[in-house]
């Protein structure tokens, strides 16, 4: 039995059905990244200024992600555009630039991700607090682990600021070497990676990329079927791969949109 | 949305243009932040960009421009829940106990 309404519109919405299906998907996920969003709101009005890190985000590799979203925005609809010109070959070059794009997109998103767990914060029993390296780099380092493993002291590498001072001083560079500070673990409180575990800013960080680079991997997963073993349907079926390449595009530019906000949010504000 | 080959070739160009204005839009929220306004007026000043850029992903990348109206009807709804969330979320703050400190 075929499946009806895939090429041709039905008679009361007016469009093919797989259209309707992915703008209802998509209207879930606006309340869903809605949520999160006003989550992040209540959470950031209702942080003291000190606890929520601010310039701990690396811009340059955010905005060149971003651009590298919107470049992949402009091949998948030009690789729908291709399929309705009848342009097979164009359509397999914009379809494998978009795929192309989201890996590197996730790839970036990875080596950022690691640069965070790598990188800690040491809350000392005087009070006083410090961000940095711990020698060797670590992952996942926690006080009770180096407690652990028997260590009377960490080496640590201060930054240069911490978070609390301000945007205007995280963004001031500092060239005076840093030197390794040796700090007894009984004067540490608290040591934590820029982990979810670290502070609401982190856990909202986390919880919002993670989502939006599963939305990546997911469309970049069905992109890269339509462009490989998905593409044969053009010799059997081209209006129906066509639309497919659109159901996929419109998923996809409603990833590039959730970054549209999520950039600035997270990494300038 | 037009589906003649020929209406198709004319759009190409237009996908250019917002993509070229998306990227120019990309570095002016950048250099947005770097200017001192104020916290609550560079969040506004980010927002208004970002709002921008996604209209124009919604209207010319996925074609709402010139929509069904099934579509704008589905859409029309979401954002009536949507604003609904946000009016919600901000008007929590006008009922905060006595005695409350916000930041």
């Amino acid at each position: 039995m075929d499946i009806p309404y895939t090429t041709q519109p039905r008679p009361d919405t007016g469009i093919y059905n797989a259209k309707v299906g992915i703008w209802l998907f998509l209207a879930s996920e606006v309340m869903l990244f809605g949520a999160l969003f006003s989550t992040y709101i209540l959470l950031r009005v209702g942080a003291l200024p000190a606890d929520w890190p601010t310039g701990l985000l690396n811009v340059p590799i955010g905005t060149f992600n971003t651009a590298v979203l919107i470049v992949s925005s402009v091949t998948v609809v030009m690789a729908w555009a291709s399929l309705k010109m009848k342009q097979f070959g164009r359509f397999k070059i914009y379809q494998s630039i978009t795929v192309l794009c989201a890996l590197t997109f996730l790839g970036i998103k990875s080596f950022e991700y690691r640069d965070k767990f790598t990188h800690y914060e040491v809350w000392k029993t005087d009070g006083t607090r410090m961000t940095g390296h711990l020698e060797g780099k670590p992952m996942f380092m926690t006080l009770d682990k180096v407690k652990a493993a028997g260590k009377a002291s960490i080496a640590f590498t201060p930054d240069p600021h911490h978070y609390s001072e301000g945007k205007k001083a995280m963004h001031e560079k500092d060239h005076g070497e840093h030197k390794a500070l040796e700090i007894p673990v009984d004067q540490i409180k608290r040591l934590s990676a820029f982990v979810p575990a670290h502070s609401t800013y982190f856990a909202v960080y986390f919880t919002l990329t993670g989502l939006h680079a599963l939305h990546v991997l997911g469309g970049a997963i069905v992109i890269g079927y339509l462009f490989g073993p998905g593409s044969k349907m053009w010799f059997t079926d081209p209006e129906r791969l066509t639309n497919r390449v659109e159901v996929s595009g419109l998923f996809w530019h409603f990833v590039d949109l959730v970054w549209i906000f999520l950039f600035p949010v997270l990494y300038l504000l | 949305m037009s589906d003649h080959s020929s209406d198709i070739s004319k759009h190409i160009r237009g996908y250019m243009i917002v993509g070229g204005t998306l990227l120019i839009g990309t570095f002016l929220t950048v250099l947005a932040s770097y200017i001192e306004l104020g916290h609550q007026w560079n969040i506004v000043l980010a927002l208004i960009i970002a709002t921008v850029k996604a209209s124009l992903v919604a209207l010319f990348f996925m074609h709402l421009i010139s929509e069904r109206q099934m579509i704008y009807i589905v859409l029309a709804f979401t954002a009536f829940f949507l604003v609904g969330l946000m009016f919600l979320t901000i008007g929590s703050f006008a009922d905060f106990p006595p005695q409350t400190t916000t930041h």
